[in-house]
């Protein structure tokens, strides 16, 4: 990633758009924590359905109805453990899952009303009644003597360990980069985990003993696959997308200010103070996933003037959620839908615009009528998908498809004592909380592999 | 326009919402309050005999139980009776009457059992001009430790005696208030017909203790330390009100009583159905200690609108109506068949009826169909018992549909028998034995 700032005029980058408490006050939470009187009108609104819907909607199948009613009865607590029991991540999926495709759009309220319970929302304040600075509830296992290496410490590593920790199995977690969280810490929109709150769950799960995490240690660069398989009893791999997506374009590589929005994500999750990040006057986005969104979207609140996502088809391909694409347009942000770059432009080596051109969609396949219209901005961020990287394997035979891991549904890969979840494996959602439930069925499955009491 | 005008054992009042004799009602201030906002009458609250006057506690007096949003579904009080000086009750009583002299203002009594004492008192309220007397046989805390209140209204001749002392000692009409904590109400309703009382009012409270603080480990809201058992009122006791109403309306021995309903009422329908039960009044309290006294305006507005829509004239015209339809279970036609019914158009899909009638009741709503999640009744197993539509959370989702042609699956009978009740089943053993 090359920023540069330049004086205006020529390409107006700049840090400090904003002053602090703007800043402050625009990256604050986006939605902010029940009060206990909310709470409990809220949870009085859940139904205790039979075979809840909502549970069933959970990639993770947190007994939803239960852990409202606990709410309901004033034993917050007891409603954490509920969640925990089934998701050990509930603090950030209550922040970050897209509930309103999971179980609120599942939430028979949602039917009869269009107003189904906020279950992402007393998921958090169960939650965070419990993580905030406070132990594990859970009881690391006796020790088995059975350790297994897991590698990447993003959701899908950090629920593994910790299952397996409840089964007395040691684990040490290799991750490549210097804190734990994976896209809990370095993606995911700032203003959904305000406070620092992925160091403090990551710190949560950990508290429970038994697992070592080496930082700064990347599969295939300084560990292999085959010395684990050698001395561990079994691995997990959780080791994310590495890679992201080109535009494919001439002078992609060389104009200043043509940004991943990914890497940008993570130097603003980990800027320690927002008002010394760069960010263009004029912001182009090409994407429709939540990368562009929430790149979009910060940008916007860093205080870009101008931002525009341009999006190849329409809105409803768009990976982003209704709600997601809403928060951005009253943001600020245009969406501009069925068109894609088609040329970089720049002066001096400095990003200056793009020419896209119009598409539309014939049987399936895109196409471009010829007509292009030309987008004037100081930066362009890219978030046209992420990929993975299979090469980290060292060539192991293990079967991998369009760059993702092959796994069964317990989460085996195709290589004897070798297991693999969360974005690095097929059919994945890239969702938190789907990677927590592939740790979760990773573990189950490996404690069944090695013979010891079940977690 | 329908006329709320209220004539009660010949006190008239504007129309037929009164306020209970109770902490809304203790002073001058607040009972003009209340007649400015348009109610029909008060209840002064109960005067005691004169001398040192009450003492009450400097704590807690009330409690509440609360919906999930602080709604309030039953208020509780260790209030006792006036603790202001019968002198100045006796007067600000008069000058109320003499500035509002259209509203009913009847004065809420309780002294010691004993003639004097009620002679006494009787003689002073008397010369306020008030327009009757309630005599308190009610409250079941505090007092009734002194020998008053529901330890006189527990005992059906103690009642008849005080009754009739004070019908032989005033002029003014007089109303029995009755205690609502004994087994049969029907009993100090007719000791007071006995007595010549002029009407019973009902319900005082109902004894309770709200709530115990699981960290404290005594009574909420306690008084350093300890609590006491108090009166219970609020919306959640009307049910136990409407009964009790209903049982006297009913009794032949108190026909032509006149009733004074009270227990619960928060809106004009609420008041409807007392009326409709015999009231001819009715009185209110811990609605107007939730909201204030606007709420009158509710009251008279929604009954008027009410008895427009159906016809009634006046309260008289709507008074009783509900009356005939109450009955002994024994009287209810076992014949009659009736079976849920599930809207599948307003379903949506909770199964709450399912899940309560598989574990709690008949088995009879399958819950899915074709493999699909879709609640249905299996009319094979279905007794019509009403579970599934009222934990139904969609009104009108589930009803239950009347039987009347072919055959019920669950017991090979027909639906079209005529009527016919446990008086003459044959599974009755008192039919039975008649019959040998």
């Amino acid at each position: 990633m090359t920023i540069a700032a330049h004086p205006p005029g020529l390409s107006d980058v700049a840090p400090g758009r904003l002053d602090g408490a703007t800043i402050q006050s625009n990256f604050a939470d986006l939605h902010p924590p029940l009060t206990p009187h909310e709470a409990k009108v809220e949870s009085e609104r859940c139904y205790f359905c039979f075979d809840p819907p909502c549970q069933k909607a959970c990639p993770t199948s947190i007994d939803i109805p239960l852990f409202i009613r606990q709410i309901a009865g004033g034993n917050r607590e007891g409603a954490a453990k509920t969640i925990f029991d089934a998701n050990i991540m509930g603090g950030m999926c209550a922040r970050v899952c897209p509930t309103e495709t999971l179980c609120e759009e599942a939430c028979v309220r949602e039917a009869a009303e269009g107003k189904p319970v906020s279950i992402g929302l007393l998921q958090r304040y169960a939650t965070d009644a419990v993580i905030e600075g406070r132990q594990s509830p859970y009881k690391r296992g006796a020790p088995t003597g059975k350790r297994v290496a897991i590698v990447g410490a993003g959701p899908a590593g950090l629920a593994c360990a910790h299952a397996l920790a409840i089964a007395g199995v040691e684990t040490t977690i290799f991750e490549a980069r210097g804190k734990p969280g994976g896209l809990n810490e370095y993606g995911i929109a700032a203003y959904k985990t305000v406070d620092r709150f992925a160091a403090k769950e990551a710190a949560f799960i950990l508290s429970i003993g038994g697992i070592e995490v080496q930082y700064g240690v990347a599969l295939g660069r300084d560990v292999k696959l085959a010395d684990l398989r050698r001395d561990y009893d079994a691995v997990f791999l959780a080791i994310g997308l590495g890679a992201t997506n080109k535009l494919g374009l001439p002078k992609e590589g060389e104009l200043e200010n043509v940004v991943d929005a990914v890497a940008y994500i993570a130097a603003l999750r980990q800027a320690d103070d927002l008002t010394t990040l760069p960010v263009g006057r004029r912001a182009v986005v090409v994407g429709g996933g939540m990368t562009a969104i929430d790149v979009a979207v910060q940008s916007k609140r860093l205080g870009a003037d101008s931002v525009t996502i341009v999006y190849r088809r329409g809105a409803e391909k768009m990976k982003a959620s209704l709600f997601e694409r809403e928060l951005a347009q009253t943001s600020g942000v245009v969406i501009r839908n069925w068109a894609r770059p088609a040329a970089l432009e720049g002066h001096a080596g400095v990003f200056s615009g793009a020419v896209f051109e119009d598409t539309h969609e014939h049987e399936g396949v895109l196409a471009s009528p010829g007509s292009v219209f030309r987008i004037e901005a100081d930066m362009l961020f890219t978030g046209i998908g992420q990929r993975g990287t299979p090469e980290a394997l060292g060539g192991a035979p293990i079967e991998v498809k369009d760059g993702r891991i092959v796994v069964d549904g317990d989460r085996r890969t195709s290589l004897e004592g070798v297991w693999a979840g969360g974005d690095c494996v097929v059919g994945g959602e890239d969702l938190t909380v789907q990677a927590v439930e592939d740790g979760k069925q990773a573990a189950r499955s490996i404690v069944a592999a090695l013979g010891v009491a079940s977690a | 326009m329908a006329d709320l005008r209220s004539n009660f054992i010949g006190i008239k009042s504007p129309n037929p919402f009164w306020l209970a004799s109770a902490p809304p009602t203790d002073r001058k201030v607040n009972v003009e309050r209340a007649f400015r906002a348009g109610w029909g009458g008060v209840v002064w609250k109960t005067l005691g005999e004169a001398g040192p006057p009450i003492v009450n506690v400097s704590g807690a007096r009330y409690g509440a139980i609360h919906g999930p949003d602080r709604r309030v579904i039953a208020m509780n009080n260790i209030e006792l009776i006036t603790d202001r000086d019968l002198e100045i009750n006796l007067q600000e009583i008069k000058e109320v009457k003499r500035a509002w002299p259209d509203r009913a203002l009847v004065v809420s009594l309780m002294v010691p059992c004993d003639e004097d004492s009620w002679k006494s008192i009787l003689g002073r309220v008397e010369e306020t001009e008030c327009d009757g007397v309630e005599l308190n046989f009610g409250c079941p805390h505090g007092m009734s430790e002194r020998g008053m209140g529901s330890a006189v209204g527990q005992v059906p001749e103690y009642v008849e005696m005080v009754a009739r002392w004070c019908k032989a000692h005033t002029r003014m009409p007089v109303i029995v208030k009755l205690t609502p904590n004994i087994t049969d109400i029907r009993h100090p309703a007719r000791a007071a017909n006995k007595g010549g009382a002029d009407a019973v009012s009902l319900i005082n409270t109902i004894n309770s203790i709200m709530a115990i603080d699981l960290d404290a480990m005594a009574p909420a809201d306690a008084i350093d330390g300890k609590g006491t058992h108090g009166g219970m009122c609020g919306p959640a006791v009307k049910p136990i009100a409407l009964a009790m109403v209903a049982e006297i309306a009913r009794d032949p021995a108190c026909a032509g009583l006149p009733i004074s309903a009270i227990g619960g009422v928060t809106t004009w329908g609420d008041a409807a159905e007392y009326i409709a039960l015999g009231a001819g009044t009715v009185q209110v309290c811990t609605a107007a200690m939730t909201y204030g006294f606007k709420i009158v305006e509710e009251m008279t507005s929604g009954l008027a609108a009410y008895m427009d829509r159906k016809g009634y004239g006046t309260i008289e015209d709507l008074r009783g109506r509900a009356v005939p339809s109450i009955t002994d279970w024994q009287h209810l036609n076992l014949n009659y068949v009736a079976k849920a019914e599930i809207h599948q158009d307003l379903c949506i899909k909770c199964g709450r009826c399912y899940i309560v009638c598989e574990d709690t009741s008949h088995q009879a709503i399958f819950a899915s169909l074709e493999g699909k999640r879709r609640f249905t009744v299996n009319e094979a197993e279905c007794v019509g018992c009403n579970l599934c539509a009222l934990v139904c959370p969609v009104e009108g989702c589930i009803t239950l549909v009347h039987k009347t042609r072919g055959v019920d699956p669950r017991t090979g009978l027909p639906y079209d028998r005529p009527a016919a009740n446990w008086t003459t089943h044959p599974n009755n053993p008192s039919i039975a034995n008649a019959a040998e």
